[in-house]
C-alpha cells in the first residue's frame, strides 16, 4: 500500500509550549482514520502542519511524498475546524469558486449532496445556521477527488440525522486510492466507520491501532478505551 | 444503520448479521450478495471491515466468490442447515446459562417454555 502521510520527528513549539513532540507516523491509503485526543492534545496543530498552515519547528511532514506546498495541496482536501470561506458568498457561487480552484472538484456531486440535504443554494453562507454552514463546508471538501481528506471536527455541530448522512457520504466516497483523516470528540458516532484510530496526548502519539484490534484484544470499544486512557 | 455492541470486534458482529440473513432466507442459496460498498453504506461501517467479515464467511464456505462477478451465497443447502443449527445451539447455550444463573433446572425451563408457547398460541 502507498503511504499518504508521513511524519518524521515532527515537532511544533509555540514559544516554550510543545504542541507536537517528535511525532513519528506513517499512514497508508485506503483507510479511514480517527484522530482522537482531549482538548489541547495537538490534533489541530498536526492538521495545520499537514496543510502548510503551520511550519514545523523541527522534523518533517510529507503528504503523498511532498512537503506541504502546491503539490501537496493538489492532493489534500482540507476541512478546517472554523469557517474559512467568504461568508457573503452564496452557496451556489461557492461551488463554482471551488470548481475554479481545484481541478479535481466534482461540481455535479456537490450539487447532488446539497440537494440531498435540502440546502438552499441561493442563500448566502452567513445566513445559514451553524450546522448548515458546516454541512456546506463538508460537502465542498468531500466533492474533491483527493488522495487525502483531512476533516477537522466535521460533525460537531450537525444534528444526528445529518450526521448519519455525512458518515454515509464519507463511506460512499471511500476509495482504495484515498485516505480520510477525521479529528473528532464524537468517537461513538464514528467508531464503526473507522479502520484505525490515533490517540494524541500532550503532543505525543499514545496509540495507533486498528479499531477491531482494540476490540479484539481488550474487549472494549474505542470510546471506552478513550475514556480509560484519558480519564480526568 | 446497524447497531453494534461495544465489547466485540465489529467484523464478528457483521458476520452474525449476515449469517442470520442467510439462515432466515433473506439471502437465498445461490443469491448474489450486495457489494462491499452497498453493505458498508447500509450498515454505516468501514468497507475494510465488511471485507474482513466477508472473507471470514468465505473461508467457512458459506460464501463463494466468482471472479469479477461478485460474491454468492452457497447453494449447498445442507451447509446452510448446519449453520442454522450451529447458531441455534449457540443461542440455546447462552439462554440455558442465563436461566441457570436465575436458579432454574433444565426440567423447570422446559415446563416454562411449554407454558409460554401454549399462552402465545392462545393469543
Amino acid at each position: 500500500m502507498d503511504t499518504i502521510l508521513e511524519c518524521k520527528d515532527l515537532t511544533k513549539r509555540y514559544g516554550s509550549f510543545t504542541a507536537l513532540s517528535s511525532l513519528n507516523l506513517s499512514l497508508e491509503k485506503g483507510q479511514i482514520i480517527g484522530l482522537l485526543g482531549p482538548n489541547g492534545s495537538g490534533k489541530t496543530t498536526l492538521i495545520k502542519c499537514m496543510n502548510g498552515l503551520l511550519a514545523p519547528t523541527s522534523g518533517e511532514i510529507l503528504v503523498g511524498g511532498y512537503r506541504p506546498g502546491v503539490e501537496s495541496k493538489r492532493i489534500l482536501s482540507y476541512l478546517p475546524e472554523r469557517n474559512a470561506l467568504p461568508d457573503w458568498m452564496k452557496v451556489r457561487d461557492l461551488v463554482h469558486y471551488f470548481q475554479d480552484f481545484y481541478a479535481d472538484f466534482r461540481t455535479e456531486k456537490a450539487f447532488d449532496m446539497l440537494k440531498d440535504l435540502k440546502i438552499d443554494i441561493h442563500k448566502r453562507l452567513k445566513n445559514l445556521s451553524k450546522g448548515t454552514k458546516e454541512k456546506v463546508q463538508l460537502i465542498l471538501a468531500m466533492s474533491r477527488k483527493a488522495d487525502l481528506y483531512c476533516l477537522d471536527e466535521p460533525i460537531g455541530g450537525v444534528d444526528p440525522a445529518s450526521r448519519d448522512y455525512i458518515l454515509r457520504t464519507i463511506l460512499n466516497n471511500y476509495s482504495e486510492q484515498a485516505a480520510v483523516l477525521i479529528s473528532t470528540h464524537l468517537i461513538q458516532d464514528i467508531e464503526t466507520v473507522l479502520d484505525r484510530v490515533l490517540f494524541l496526548q500532550d503532543g505525543e502519539l499514545k496509540l495507533n491501532a486498528a479499531v477491531d484490534e482494540i476490540r479484539e484484544q481488550r474487549g472494549i470499544s474505542v470510546d471506552a478505551l478513550f475514556r480509560e486512557v484519558f480519564k480526568c | 444503520m446497524w447497531e453494534f455492541s461495544t465489547d466485540r470486534p465489529i467484523y464478528l458482529q457483521l458476520m452474525d448479521r449476515l449469517q442470520l440473513r442467510i439462515v432466515n432466507g433473506t439471502y437465498q442459496p445461490g443469491d448474489k450478495l450486495p457489494s462491499v460498498r452497498e453493505l458498508a453504506q447500509e450498515a454505516s461501517v468501514n468497507p475494510n471491515t465488511i471485507q474482513k467479515a466477508l472473507s471470514e464467511l468465505e473461508r467457512s464456505g458459506i460464501l463463494y466468490t466468482q471472479r469479477t462477478n461478485g460474491r454468492f451465497i452457497t447453494e449447498d443447502a445442507a451447509m446452510i442447515d448446519k449453520l442454522k443449527s450451529q447458531l441455534a445451539e449457540e443461542q440455546l447455550v447462552e439462554f440455558l446459562k442465563k436461566m441457570k444463573d436465575f436458579g432454574y433446572e433444565p426440567k423447570d425451563i422446559i415446563t416454562l417454555i411449554e407454558k409460554h408457547s401454549q399462552e402465545t398460541a392462545a393469543d
